[in-house]
């Protein structure tokens, strides 16, 4: 399982996250290139639907990036997101997932270093892992 | 070398200083329609503000809720997208000419050596570049090249030369694919015709140096708060942890020493510079939140958080931080030879000496006015205070002594970031009332209609940009051109080198021509970058802006993902396919326009409704002015002198009259509010108000307007202790100041008074600061002393909170003889009668024993709470604090707002604040109300919301989650529809409806799992 490559889904909020990813570009933060970034306005905005279905189709997991809390540009967008997820969480637990593969994290526009950090550490905390159990299923 | 160019006209406006008050001014005033120049000295716009990671009281950052239209940007990155604001960075004024409404200003723009418009910030000059210095941005914590970024989000996002210590070796030359830099680029003079100019500079800190005491400079682990600003910051060298540069300890133990080049007259500082006990104790929390077990110690003299909310959050730094403030003077800091830690030797409240060791010492700057500003002032003709800023007419705070000059920030003394960004608005409103008459109309571009594309069968071209071969480096774009003609419905792939150019721009226009393409993918730099070029061009051809989609192969991959050149390209091409994906469903956007009422209705017709009504009369809307009492001026009746000297009887007298004279006023007396109604683009109150004719006659009325003003006012505390109410000889501080007013003769047999601080203010029952307490007592101990040389005043006090130059007077009682006593929350002092005389009786620090004084008179310094709000917050549909007032969208950048757009607040409602703060108030929710009053119609957001009414069920759910009431039921249908006015696009109502009838415009579900699939295989 050495060369086992994660793939990440991470749904961006429009004006913190995805401008820190951004930022991340401009002053060269590298990080793995797991990582396919879907840019939405807020990200209260996450369905769970786009969640469950990235897992189920094989993601090995699902980064939700918004604004701080205080700071979403929605009033409380986050908020929301913060709340949906808690639930999946358990959702996922229940259907065989380890709630860790769902990461929300708050990062600001001006965290480049952080968004990469976040990225690196989450790739290497799913190689520990191991592939979404769902991909053997759909193997098998 | 000068040029010549000539640009402008009268009816514009140029901004000196990018910072927040400047951005402000310029954001508010191009939003009403003015051209504006935005001048900034440095390289990059921004001011202090990218320095700072975490902002006070919220420890969140909140700046983009700045900006007049939200959801927006940080506010540098709106200045630099506004189509009336003209950046001119790295630029000097160098001469002024003309006067009020007709200026020529010659500006100097310095060189940058580096043309933004093709630097690709590829960097490959910053490694060759052999010059290194130390970066000014953080003080001096780290290191940049003689070629460098400002700062990573600098706007104009460009590399700059730094002139004085380049060596001109040519090294960045050679290796600058597309061409960028000249190092023989010259320095260019213009003139510009403005009819107004604003100040928006910021403040600099004081030169640590000159308090050679404190070892800045010597000691290696004396830091200067802009320098611990920066480490704290995630982007530092230590990641934000707080860790020693010198030698990479973890620091265990730090100080902060407050008030350093504050309050301090030896070193030509008398004034107090307001934000230093925030800010640091901002610092204290995050280190304390980086690194847990951090000790933190601060001392200081007094510490003085008195704006909204500020006092709670001092209180959670004590307790939930345990962080130690200790009140002390430093007597002398020594560096430990081996650790090179901090020995402090201090001197405590009462006189004892202590020692405590640091691994770190924070110095807690206080500002001074820009050290280059003299040499402006003197070209302009502005008289400055003895201390170096900016001197206003006390009851016109935005005013300098130009006409046609105006001012904001920290320019006129040091300031917060929500006073700032008031003072800004507030500049921004005069301005604008001063421009109206010459103001030419800034006619919206016009564009050629568009063509039916969104129905046709989608083809795509997708257009590849390597972005001058930067993208070769890392992706195979001949495997992504390959690939990229596989997808469906894709028909034309071609490379492009810099599409943000006019060249390559040309070329798409052409390709969309032959090929009839009606979609289009840009895969290159992210949609932040290209999207204002792209969609230039497209509006311009007729074509949809939002069926262009963008996949971002540059930032979000080839900058991050250098070493995996195989698997970043495979990335890239997920990315594309996404784009192509999105871009077969997308559809084109029409927005649509809201008609607005041009009207403001204000509520409360005290000193701040007045303003607010005054101002926007003058700009040329109509105004409704709501009173409860039978005449204007509330809480300026009782106010008969102030602290610098003004006074408020003429203001009063002024100000009643212009109100009662504009034509555009409409005033309603002895009214109140009883019905609110929110609709399309405007809002409808209901009142009751007197009949101007028959006094019996009550009458209803009902107004249409689009701006709501809530300036409702509040009230003085009434004591509950200290024997007011019992004995005549307790009062208030407003009843002593009528006395001195009125000259009341009981006044002469009074040989002691005792004045007793925080009255109703920072205890349980109102557990902030009232703010103007302190300078109130001041005011009236100044005043007796005038009078009554020999009357002996004690004030007893808590902290003194006399901020910013109101410290000066502080000064000058204590050199009369008034005689300030602490005493502490605990140890309240205790007011007995005794044979006619009263006897206070309380613990003296100073002495570390108790005291009684005598006194023939109890002055209580009673705070200020707002009237009650909670009716007419419910029938307006605002939010209130638990103080009871009113709550503000974002308590930093729009402290004035609240969430809904067209409602704001000001004065006493808002918070407790002098009349000066209250009438720069006043002016800011003017130009924040003009701002929306000055278009014809407000312009949908492109993302909105809508409803598949087939599919709606009526439930409500959206209508719950709406955080901006954009959601209404049609009850006949019994469907939900959208407001389009209000929506602003966030998407949540699409996540709560349980039938996928709620959709937003190009984010439908639909289109997401599309572009999910896309990415996942
Ligand atoms: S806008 Fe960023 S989380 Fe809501």
């Amino acid at each position: 399982m050495a060369d086992f490559e994660p793939r990440i889904v991470a749904f961006l909020c429009h004006w913190c996250t995805y401008t820190g990813a951004d930022l991340a570009g401009t002053t060269r933060q590298q990080y793995p290139p797991n990582i396919r970034i879907i840019h939405l306005m807020c990200s209260g905005a996450v369905d769970s639907i786009y969640v469950l279905k990235a897992l189920i189709d094989g993601a090995d997991g699902v980064l939700i990036g918004g604004c701080h809390p205080g700071d979403c540009h929605y009033q409380t967008g986050n908020y929301k997101a913060r709340r949906r997820v808690a639930i999946l969480k358990g959702i996922l637990e229940q259907m065989g997932f380890t709630e860790h593969r769902i990461w929300l994290k708050w990062i600001s526009a001006s965290e480049g270093k952080l968004f990469a950090d976040t990225v690196t550490k989450m790739v290497d905390d799913l190689k520990k892992m191991g592939p979404n159990p769902m991909k053997q299923l759909w193997n098998a | 070398m000068a040029q010549g160019k000539k640009r402008g006209d009268k009816g514009s406006a140029l901004v000196v200083g990018a910072g927040i008050a400047g951005m402000q001014s310029a954001l508010l005033l191009a939003e009403t329609g003015t051209k504006v120049f935005l001048l900034e000295q440095g390289p990059a716009i921004g001011g202090y503000f990218p320095l700072l990671d975490k902002t006070f009281p919220t420890n969140s950052c909140g700046v983009c809720f700045m900006s007049p239209t939200p959801p927006a940007f940080c506010p540098i990155y709106e200045c630099h997208l506004h189509d009336h604001i003209e950046l001119l960075p790295y630029s000097e004024v160098v001469g002024v000419e003309g006067e009020g409404g007709d200026f020529k200003v010659t500006v100097v723009r310095k060189p940058r050596f580096v043309d933004p418009k093709r630097c690709t910030l590829c960097e490959a000059c910053i490694k060759v570049c052999p010059v290194e210095v130390e970066r000014e941005f953080g003080g001096g914590l780290e290191k940049r090249k003689a070629i460098y970024l400002p700062y990573p989000q600098a706007i104009p996002h460009s590399l700059v030369i730094d002139p004085k210590t380049c060596t001109r070796c040519g090294e960045c030359v050679k290796v600058c694919n597309p061409g960028a830099i000249d190092l023989d680029m010259k320095e260019e003079e213009e003139e510009i015709e403005v009819g107004a100019i604003l100040l928006g500079f910021g403040f600099e800190p004081f030169i640590a140096q000159r308090k050679g005491e404190y070892g800045f400079g010597r000691y290696e682990n004396v830091m200067t708060s802009i320098q611990f600003e920066r480490l704290l910051s995630t982007s530092s060298p230590t990641q934000g942890l707080p860790i020693r540069i010198s030698d990479g300890k973890k620091m265990e133990r730090i100080a902060f020493i407050q008030c350093v080049g504050s309050r301090d007259p030896s070193c030509g500082q008398d004034h107090c510079s307001t934000i230093c006990c925030m800010y640091a104790t901002k610092q204290a929390m995050i280190a304390k939140d980086r690194s847990p077990n951090l000790g933190v110690t601060f001392f200081y003299m007094d510490i003085r958080p008195m704006g909204k909310d500020y006092e709670r959050y001092y209180e959670r730094a004590k307790t939930e931080y345990g962080i130690e403030y200790v009140r002390s003077a430093i007597s002398s800091i020594k560096e430990l030879r081996q650790t090179k830690n901090l020995l402090i030797t201090y001197v405590k409240e009462d006189g004892t000496f202590e020692e405590r060791e640091y691994d770190a010492v924070v110095l807690s700057l206080g500002f001074t006015p820009p050290q280059t500003i003299k040499d402006l002032a003197k070209k302009m003709g502005l008289q400055l205070t003895p201390q170096g800023f900016c001197q206003t007419d006390e009851f016109n705070p935005a005013q300098t002594s130009v006409n046609g000059i105006f001012v904001g920030g920290a320019f006129r003394g040091p300031r917060d970031i929500p006073e700032t960004v008031v003072e800004g608005s507030s500049a921004a409103a005069i301005a604008a009332s001063f421009l109206s008459p010459n103001r030419l109309p800034q006619s919206p571009k016009e564009y050629p209609m568009e063509g039916a594309l969104g129905e046709e069968i989608p083809k795509i071209g997708v257009f590849i940009c390597h972005c001058g071969e930067e993208l070769k480096k890392n992706l195979s774009l001949f495997d992504l051109i390959l690939g990229t003609k596989l997808l469906r419905e894709v028909i034309l792939v071609e490379e492009v080198g810099l599409a943000c150019l006019p060249e390559d721009l040309d070329l798409i226009k052409k390709r969309i021509g032959e090929q009839g393409l009606n979609r289009i993918v840009l895969a290159g730099c992210s949609h932040r970058e290209i999207r204002g070029a792209m969609e230039e061009m497209a509006k311009g051809m007729g074509f949809n802006p939002y069926l262009i989609e963008y996949a971002n192969i540059r930032e979000q991959c080839a900058f991050v993902h250098e070493n995996y050149p195989k698997l970043a390209t495979e990335k890239a091409m997920a990315l594309i396919r996404m784009a192509v994906e999105r871009a077969r469903r997308s559809q084109p956007i029409q927005k649509g326009k809201q008609k607005i009422d041009k009207k403001g209705l204000v509520i409360g017709g005290g000193l701040a409704g007045m303003t607010a009504s005054l101002q926007l009369a003058q700009q040329g809307y109509e105004v409704h002015l709501v009173e409860k009492e039978k005449e204007l001026g509330g809480n300026l009746k009782e106010s008969f002198y102030t602290l610098r000297g003004s006074n408020p009887r003429e203001l009063l007298e002024q100000l009643t009259k212009q109100v009662g004279n504009h034509d555009s006023i409409h005033l309603y007396y002895e009214a109140e509010v009883i019905g609110f109604e929110k609709n399309n683009g405007h809002y409808r109150t209901k009142i009751r108000h007197q009949n101007v004719g028959d006094s019996t006659l009550r009458e209803e009325k009902i107004l249409d307007h689009g701006v709501l003003i809530l300036a409702t006012g509040g009230k003085e505390i009434t004591p509950k202790e200290y024997l007011y109410g019992e004995d005549s000889r307790v009062i208030t501080q407003r009843q002593l100041e009528k006395m001195i007013h009125l000259e009341d003769e009981g006044l002469k047999d009074v040989h002691s008074m005792v004045m007793i601080q925080c009255v109703g203010s920072r205890d349980e029952e109102h557990p902030y600061c009232s703010r103007i307490c302190c300078g109130h007592a001041v005011k009236n101990a100044l005043k007796l002393k005038e009078t009554f040389p020999d009357m002996n005043i004690y004030v007893l006090y808590r902290d003194v909170r006399t901020y910013g130059f109101y410290e000066t007077y502080y000064h000058q009682a204590r050199g009369k003889g008034v005689i300030f006593i602490r005493y502490d929350l605990e140890n309240k002092p205790q007011v007995a009668l005794q044979d006619g005389r009263f006897r206070v009786s309380l613990f003296d620090p100073a002495m570390n024993s108790p005291i009684t004084l005598s006194a023939d008179c109890v002055v209580l310094s009673t705070g200020v709470e707002p009237n009650d709000h909670r009716e007419l917050a419910k029938i307006c549909d605002v939010d209130l604090n638990p103080d009871g007032f009113f709550m503000e969208a974002n308590p930093k950048s729009a402290p004035l707002d609240s969430v809904d757009r067209g409602k704001f607040f000001c004065g006493l409602c808002h918070s407790p604040n002098f009349i000066e703060d209250v009438i720069s108030q006043g002016n800011a929710v003017a130009a924040r109300g003009a701002a929306l009053l000055s278009k014809e119609a407000v312009e949908e957001k492109a993302y909105l919301a809508y409803v598949i009414k087939r599919l709606c069920c009526g439930c409500g759910l959206c209508v719950t989650v709406c955080p901006y009431g954009a959601r209404v039921i049609n009850e006949e249908e019994g469907k939900a529809e959208v407001i389009g006015s209000l929506c602003q696009g966030c998407g949540s109502c699409v996540i709560a409806c349980r039938n996928a009838a709620s959709q937003q415009r190009n984010f439908e579900k639909e289109l997401n799992l599309a572009a999910l699939d896309a990415v996942i295989d």
